[in-house]
Order: C-alpha cells, then sequence, then structure tokens
C-alpha cells in the first residue's frame, strides 16, 4: 500500500513531523524500515526523512567521539579516527548493508541485530535526540531501556568516549554464518585500568536480552582489581547473570546462556574465538 | 494518494517519472523502466540478487526506497557493457562456469564491480568480502571468486 513521503532540510522539523503522527516511521537507511514496508506492514502510513548534514557528521577529534545518526557504517569504516569502532562497524552484514545501514538505525534494531549498539554501550554512549524544544542528551542505557517508548522521537546523534589504548576496548561478534550473519551473542568491553587495577569496567552484550545490556555482575567482578586470571574467571562466572535472551534460529536462549561465559573469558584474555 | 515526480540517472542517461509512495528502486527499475537485470530475490535484504550501484557503492535495490535515489547515478547490470562488447566480469564469468541457473549473477556482477572500480587488484579475502551478503545456491562461490579475481587481472591487463 502507498505511503506519504515526507523529506525535510531540518532535522527540528523531521522531528516535529514525527513526533505528531503515530503512524510514521523515520527512514534511516531503510534497511529494516523499508523491509517492513515491503512485507506490507500497515502500521507505517508516513514516512519521514531529513537530509540535514548535521545528520551526517562524524567529530573525532575530543576525548569523547560524536557520530551523526546518519552516518553509515561505511562511513565509519572510512573514518581512520573511529579505528577503535571497525570491527563493529565492519560485524555488520555485507558491504551493501553497510553502505546503507545507519549508526542512529542500529540503536533500534532488535535482536539478533544491534551489533554497533553493543560497542556504544561498552563506551558510555550519549544519545541525542531532538525534541520540539532543542536536543537533548540521554545515556545510551536509559534510551535502550525505554526504546519502545522512544517511537516518535528522532535520534539526531550519539557520542562516546574514545579509549585510552587499543587494548583497552576489546569488542567480539559471534556468528554462525560468517563473514556475515545475525549475533549468536555479541561482546564489547572497556576496561580502563590505573595503578594495574581496573577502574570503571564496562561490559555490553547483544542478542542476551531484547536490547543491548550491561553485564553488570561480571563489571562488578573486575571492579577496582588487577587484570588478571583470577578477576577473569570471576568476570566470566557472572556473565550470564541478569541477562534474559531467546530463542532465535540462530542459537536458543539455554546455549546463549551456557556459552555467554566462554565468550567473555576468551574475549577478556585476547584469545581467539 | 499523489505520486512524487522522481528523477535519477539510469545508466548514465537520465529518466523522470512518478511514482507512488514508499516504493522501491527494485520495482521502479524492474517494472517503471524495464531494466529486468536487477533480480527479486527476497525482498528482505538477506539474498543481494537486487544489488545495483548508487553512486559507485553497492546497495540493495529492494531496501532503497525510490525517493532516496533522486538526483543521484544508479548503475545495473544492463549498462556495464559497452557496445556489443561483455564487460570482463560477464566473459570471466561465462568463462569460468561462474553462472549456473544465473538467478544470483547480475547483484554478483554488480558486488564485483563495485570492488574492482574501487580495488583493482584484491586479494581473494577481499573477493569474498565483496560478495559476502549475495547468495549463491549452485555455484559454491568458488568458480564465482575465481572469476572475480580473473577479471581483475584481465581489465589490469587491458588498463
Ligand atoms: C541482510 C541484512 C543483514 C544485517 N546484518 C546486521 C548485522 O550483522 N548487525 C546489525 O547490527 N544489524 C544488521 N542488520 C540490521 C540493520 O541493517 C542495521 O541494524 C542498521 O544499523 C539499521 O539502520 P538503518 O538506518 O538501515 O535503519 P532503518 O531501517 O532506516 O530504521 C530502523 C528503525 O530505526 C528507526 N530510526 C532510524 N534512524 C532513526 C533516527 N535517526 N531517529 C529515530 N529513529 C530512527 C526507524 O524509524 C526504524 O524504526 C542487517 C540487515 C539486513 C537487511
Ligand atoms: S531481493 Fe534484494 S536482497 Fe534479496
Ligand atoms: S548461479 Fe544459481 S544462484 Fe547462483
Amino acid at each position: 500500500m502507498p505511503v506519504t513521503v515526507k523529506t525535510f532540510q531540518a532535522a527540528s522539523e523531521a522531528a516535529s513531523a514525527l513526533s505528531s503522527d503515530r503512524a510514521a516511521r523515520y527512514l534511516g537507511g531503510g534497511t529494516l524500515v523499508m523491509r517492513d514496508l515491503n512485507e506490507g506492514d500497515v502500521s507505517i502510513a508516513t514516512v519521514i526523512r531529513a537530509t540535514d548534514r548535521t545528520l551526517q557528521g562524524i567529530d573525532a577529534a575530543g576525548a569523547r567521539i560524536r557520530i551523526g545518526a546518519g552516518v553509515t557504517f561505511a562511513r565509519v569504516l572510512a573514518e581512520r579516527d573511529l579505528a577503535f569502532l571497525h570491527p563493529a562497524a565492519r560485524s555488520i552484514g555485507g558491504p551493501a548493508v553497510r553502505n546503507m545501514g545507519t549508526v542512529g538505525g542500529n540503536l533500534f534494531a532488535p535482536a539478533p541485530f544491534g551489533d554497533f549498539t553493543v560497542a556504544l554501550l561498552a563506551l558510555d554512549g550519549i544519545v541525542s535526540l531532538q525534541g520540539s524544544f532543542g536536543v537533548r542528551d540521554m545515556p545510551i542505557e536509559e534510551f535502550l531501556q525505554s526504546r519502545d517508548r522512544q517511537a516518535g522521537a528522532l535520534v539526531v546523534g550519539v557520542s562516546c568516549i574514545r579509549p585510552a589504548s587499543a587494548d583497552a576496548f576489546r569488542y567480539r561478534k559471534i556468528a554462525r554464518i560468517k563473514p556475515k550473519g545475525g549475533s549468536v551473542i555479541t561482546l564489547a568491553a572497556h576496561l580502563p585500568q590505573s595503578g594495574g587495577r581496573v577502574t570503571g569496567a564496562r561490559i555490553a552484550l547483544g542478542s542476551m536480552a531484547p536490547t543491548a545490556i550491561r553485564a553488570k555482575a561480571a563489571e562488578r567482578a573486575l571492579e577496582g582489581r588487577p587484570f588478571d586470571a583470577g578477576a577473569i574467571s570471576a568476570a566470566a562466572a557472572a556473565a550470564a547473570e541478569g541477562t534474559a535472551p531467546t530463542d532465535n534460529s540462530l542459537a536458543s536462549a539455554w546455549y546463549r546462556r551456557e556459552v555467554v561465559g566462554v565468550h567473555l573469558r576468551r574475549l577478556l584474555s585476547g584469545q581467539e574465538s | 494518494m499523489a505520486k512524487t515526480p522522481l528523477q535519477f540517472r539510469h545508466n548514465g542517461r537520465d529518466v523522470a517519472l512518478f511514482v507512488d509512495g514508499g516504493t522501491n528502486l527494485l520495482v521502479v527499475l524492474r517494472e517503471m523502466i524495464g531494466d529486468l537485470t536487477p533480480k527479486f530475490g527476497c525482498g528482505q535484504g538477506g539474498c543481494g540478487a537486487c544489488t545495483v550501484l548508487i553512486d559507485g557503492d553497492a546497495h540493495l535495490s529492494c531496501l532503497t526506497l525510490a525517493e532516496a535515489v533522486e538526483g543521484r547515478a544508479v548503475e545495473t547490470l544492463d549498462g556495464i557493457k559497452s557496445g556489443p562488447n561483455l564487460h570482463p566480469l560477464q566473459r570471466a564469468f561465462a568463462e569460468g562456469f561462474a553462472a549456473q541457473c544465473g538467478y544470483c549473477t547480475p547483484g554478483m556482477l554488480m558486488a564485483a564491480k563495485a570492488l574492482l572500480d574501487k580495488i583493482p587488484q584484491p586479494s581473494r579475502e577481499q573477493v569474498v568480502e565483496a560478495i559476502s551478503g549475495n547468495i549463491c545456491r549452485c555455484t559454491g562461490y568458488e568458480p564465482i571468486i575465481n572469476a572475480v579475481l580473473a577479471a581483475a587481472a584481465s581489465l589490469r591487463a587491458s588498463a
């Protein structure tokens, strides 16, 4: 069924159009929205787009990196300053999906997708939402928890911290179909250290709940301890705590819970998967 | 519902038409301008049979909103041969038995062209990566990978 397509130049105009129409969906790269339209999803009556250049911006100069919601994974991969995010961007789809899919759209992608969001969650991401009175920032964890209620809000961008060293940030996606495929489990860990101890550990998991989640028990197991075999074992043992995976064609919930600790151990100890 | 005017370049020629809102580019190409080279496989982004180049990059036309190509250059398999001569990629596929039923072939060729246009001397891994979004149910991929590498060599030789 035909839908009404509305294209706006300013993100603010797109945001007000989006918030005032319950049957409207914002179109980023379209890799998920167009699939719904092709399948005849009648809940979508209006498609909203914005050509605003600010949605395409990348600011990698400071300690916090800002990425516009409309930036594609191919753009992330072309940006040398974002090298720490390249493994996450490269793990998504095939080249055509990476040329189309956006960082903003990934925040809304249901499991087994949303891989880039897992990396952003481990890097203390902040989501910028455009409302009628300007832009407000929300920690990514809070955003993900209330994601279902965010329909109607336009994400303009996301920021995250730049890891202090290449070794301080690790990302791995466990998939059955290589080089592309949905995630069995996606893991990201940010492990800053000071004085030989882990401080402010962040571990994020994908496909272990409806949205990306933090493995807080595993984080606690590392916090304030030297990053050694004992700490890694404790974190691995706590990995499944607080998770709520579901069954899908890639893996059962049971399997995901069984193996998440194994993969976290490998990630933390630097082993190959 | 009102139709939207749309203009873009299709294999080097300007096209102007009216589309229903929400129409995907694959429908525009196949049903409205009669270019049957991009194939409809899944309509979900999963098979790659509908791959075309938009401003030189591989895109899935089934997941591309028609309005999103306004003013842009779309290239399909129909545009890659020059006159009666096959493109070196097409020749390599034919000579290397890289097509059996042929359904995936247009998408494979366009994904491969996107690669060779940017990286004339790709590694085998780069070829695998370039076609990783394209499913072939017949060939087992080996002849396809070899054909892309052979086409790259012949393109370099004739450059
Ligand atoms: C074949 C295939 C393979 C894939 N593989 C992967 C994979 O390996 N890993 C992975 O994570 N994902 C994968 N995906 C899913 C998807 O491509 C990505 O998650 C992508 O990031 C979605 O972005 P998009 O811009 O295309 O989203 P869209 O389809 O444009 O939008 C998705 C949702 O987000 C909303 N949205 C988009 N942008 C905004 C915004 N700025 N503000 C508010 N709402 C917004 C839309 O309204 C919609 O509800 C795959 C998809 C396909 C078709
Ligand atoms: S038809 Fe477009 S990817 Fe299958
Ligand atoms: S040749 Fe038949 S699907 Fe590839």
